[in-house]
């Protein structure tokens, strides 16, 4: 006998039909699947009734153990042994490097540009490895569901990139799973709440696990969700409550810094413990076992509690404080504070936390399962189990894409968080006389320059007609689907050619400057802007040089004596020279000259091609 | 005769109707299709249409149109487990036979 599901009205699946999806958080160190059954979130236990599963995935010489089994023996057989996958996702071999001193793999970087990490089932990539762990969430989400999945919704952090995210599809792919949508993590969160059916405001995602910590600033504008900024600590979590305990059970015990690796790993346990106990409870009794076998007795008092941890919650305020300043906003301004992560059970975590943003924290959903909760809630939507008049759009392209013009600009042409699908054009010209061809370089990125940001693609578009500098119409259109993947089209309007691109977005570039690209264009924007006006002033004057070169050429002889020539040239010599420095100002002021000087010229010429243009016409005809 | 429902089916219906947070009750239904002739139809409702038969049990609205009425009258809605599986299972005394997955039957 089959079991049936409450479905919406009218939404009745035919039988073996039913659209089952899912929600994934794939995550650092955990990983959950969450679906929506009879209108219900929930997360999906495994057969031995656990939610969460490790991310951890150990080769063997003849097969893969994923999650719990796995995790038991990271200590023992590490070079196996692959933990935090999640880091090296969509990096490239240079990136790895900066990252890989940290960790304990052998890496295998010969003639690929993906780094392969060796182990003794065969060299694997970040990739695969993330697929062992997708392919294990969707085994347990179909048993408990009773059927396949037809589309799942995976959760990435909003810094992701396109590279990041790429990857992370590409191991949905591997795993055999249908992608219907990347979600970002707070975006998720904030979908559990519901906050993406309440009136538009700004929400604040409070997110502190166990060894990191991310705070992300979103707006909801008329039911999409765009990130506005985001900060964060990678090396602050629960696990440096657990410490900061641990040292106060040692100093009250007596405990000497030279304890053992057991008596170590004991204290590390019965602080964690005490911590969680505290959520509850006033007091937290202590039972640590002594070495010689003998206990301490100790109890651990909220109050005392807080005061060890209040310098580490603190130590969140800060990046807090940051990221409402990139978002350019007050603390009152935010409408929401939503708690994710396990340490947020802490009470004076909820209470730092609710005092800063003067708003009561969201707490009611389990903080380790809520992201897991909002991505089934958008599968559910996604994978066609409500009414359409409910289907929303949820993403937004996580970092600006443009082209490349002259001087090594880059134009901007859909900026991040433009939510997608979404298609936009730009109108370019031709630079120089009789220019057929332009070539076309897809960037993405936030900075001005090209060279900082990142290359997607290069095509070329032939077959312009000669004309004269400016006068062709080249139009570039962008269009993203929603799948976030790039098309780029070119063509010159008066003879109809264009040509296109495909861009899928390839990782394991070996430039690791992608890193922070976001944070850079912050840091860098009054650099940036002054590079931009160099180059702008830069282009302008070999515009002008070229100009008034052909203009010598054709008829300098003709209209100008040779003292006159001569003043011209040395003016002209003079901007070439200054042109190749790096002070704007100077070269505006030179252009500027150089127009002066010219003016006589300039009128000759005019004066000259009226003549011309009039010689055998009568006076009546122009009038 | 009537539908009725299990304690087990009623409480899940009443907490899932909690949690969505609004609805009448809930619909059953049967339409045809499968690979033996109907099947079921179960989903929350929101309002009550004219030619509805309403049908309270243990606090649940339970609505039917008249057509599937005469195929599922004498029913029971029951919740059940199976494995890591869990949902709800139409005890129905009209069926002759099921297909394997007992999602459609015939009368």
């Amino acid at each position: 006998m089959a079991l049936l599901q409450l479905s919406e009205p009218g939404q009745s699946a035919a039988p073996h039909q039913h659209k089952l999806a899912a929600g994934i958080d794939l995550g650092t160190t955990n990983s959950l699947v969450a679906s929506v059954r009879s209108a219900e979130a929930e997360t999906l236990p495994d057969a031995e009734g656990r939610h969460r599963l490790p991310s951890v995935v150990r080769y063997l010489e003849d097969g893969v153990v994923v999650g719990h089994a796995a995790k038991a023996e990271a200590v023992s057989d590490p070079l196996n042994t692959i933990v935090s996958a999640k880091r090296l996702l969509g990096r490239g071999v240079e990136d790895i490097k900066s990252l890989g001193e940290r960790l304990p793999y052998e890496f295998r970087q010969d003639h690929t540009a993906v780094p392969r990490i060796h182990t003794v089932g065969g060299d694997v990539t970040p990739v695969e490895v993330s697929a062992e762990i997708l392919k294990t969430l969707t085994q347990q989400a179909e048993q408990t569901l009773g059927g396949e999945l037809t589309g799942v919704v995976i959760t990435v952090p909003a810094y992701f990139d396109d590279a990041q995210r790429q990857a992370t599809k590409d191991a949905a792919k591997l795993a055999g799973l249908n992608v219907l949508r990347l979600l970002n993590e707070p975006t998720a969160a904030a979908v559990a709440y519901g906050l993406d059916s309440g009136s538009d405001g700004i929400h604040a995602i409070y997110d502190l696990g166990g060894g990191t910590f991310d705070i992300s600033i979103l707006r909801l504008n008329r039911g999409v969700f765009e990130v506005l900024s985001t900060g964060g600590d990678s090396a602050l979590g629960g696990d440096d409550f657990d410490q900061v305990v641990a040292e106060w059970i040692m100093q009250q015990a007596g405990i000497q810094d030279d304890a053992g690796h057991a008596m170590l790993r004991r204290l590390m346990r019965d602080a964690c413990a005490a911590k969680e106990a505290l959520t509850e409870s006033e007091t937290a009794e202590i039972k640590l076992e002594l070495d010689d076998g003998s206990h301490w007795d100790g109890s651990l008092s909220r109050e005392t509690f807080n005061q060890l941890v209040e310098p580490l919650i603190r130590k969140t305020l800060g990046p807090c404080r940051r990221a409402l300043r990139d978002a350019g906003l007050g603390a009152d301004e935010i409408e929401d504070v939503v708690m994710v992560g396990g340490s947020t059970r802490v009470l004076r975590v909820r209470e730092m936390v609710g005092e800063f943003f003067g708003a009561e924290p969201l707490t009611s959903i389990d903080p380790d399962r809520v992201v897991a909760v909002g991505a089934a809630i958008q599968a559910d939507v996604l994978a066609g189990n409500k009414p359409d008049g409910e289907m929303l759009l949820l993403d937004v392209n996580p970092l600006s894409l443009g082209i490349e013009t002259m001087g090594g600009l880059v134009e901007k042409i859909i900026p991040r968080n433009t939510t997608i699908p979404v298609a936009r054009a730009q109108e370019f010209t031709t630079f120089k006389d009789g220019q057929t061809a332009l070539a076309v370089h897809v960037l993405q990125g936030e900075r001005e320059m090209v060279s900082d940001c990142r290359s997607l693609a290069r095509f070329e578009l032939r077959g312009i007609p000669p004309m004269v500098a400016g006068a062709a119409h080249i139009r570039v259109t962008f269009s993203v689907d929603a799948d976030g993947l790039l098309h780029v089209e070119a063509e010159e309007k008066s003879s109809g050619v264009k040509t296109g691109i495909e861009v899928k977005p390839s990782y394991g570039l070996t430039d690791n400057e992608i890193e922070g690209m976001l944070r850079d264009s912050i840091d860098y924007a009054q650099k940036d802007l002054e590079a931009r006006r160099l180059r702008e002033e830069q282009v302008e004057a070999e515009r002008v040089i070229e100009a008034l070169q052909s203009a010598l050429n054709s008829d300098g002889d003709r209209l100008l004596n040779a003292e006159e020539r001569q003043q011209v040239e040395t003016q002209l010599a003079r901007l070439v020279e200054i042109a190749r420095a790096d002070d704007h100002i100077q070269i505006k002021r030179e252009i500027e000259a150089l127009e002066k000087v010219c003016e006589f010229y300039v009128e000759r010429r005019m004066n000259a091609s009226v003549t011309q243009a009039m010689s055998g016409h009568s006076v009546e005809e122009f009038e | 005769m009537a539908i009725t429902m299990t304690e087990a089916a009623a409480n899940h219906v009443q907490r899932f109707l909690d949690s969505r947070g609004n609805g009448f009750g809930i619909r059953l239904g049967v339409r045809t299709s499968g690979c033996s002739g109907m099947a079921y139809v179960l989903e929350f409702a929101d309002e009550k249409s004219e030619e509805d038969v309403m049908f309270e049990d243990r606090g649940i609205k339970v609505l039917v149109d008249p057509k599937s009425l005469a195929y599922l009258d004498g029913t029971e809605l029951d919740y059940g487990k199976e494995g890591l599986n869990e949902g709800f299972k139409f005890n129905n005394p009209n069926t002759k036979d099921k297909c394997g997955c007992g999602e459609s039957f015939s009368v």
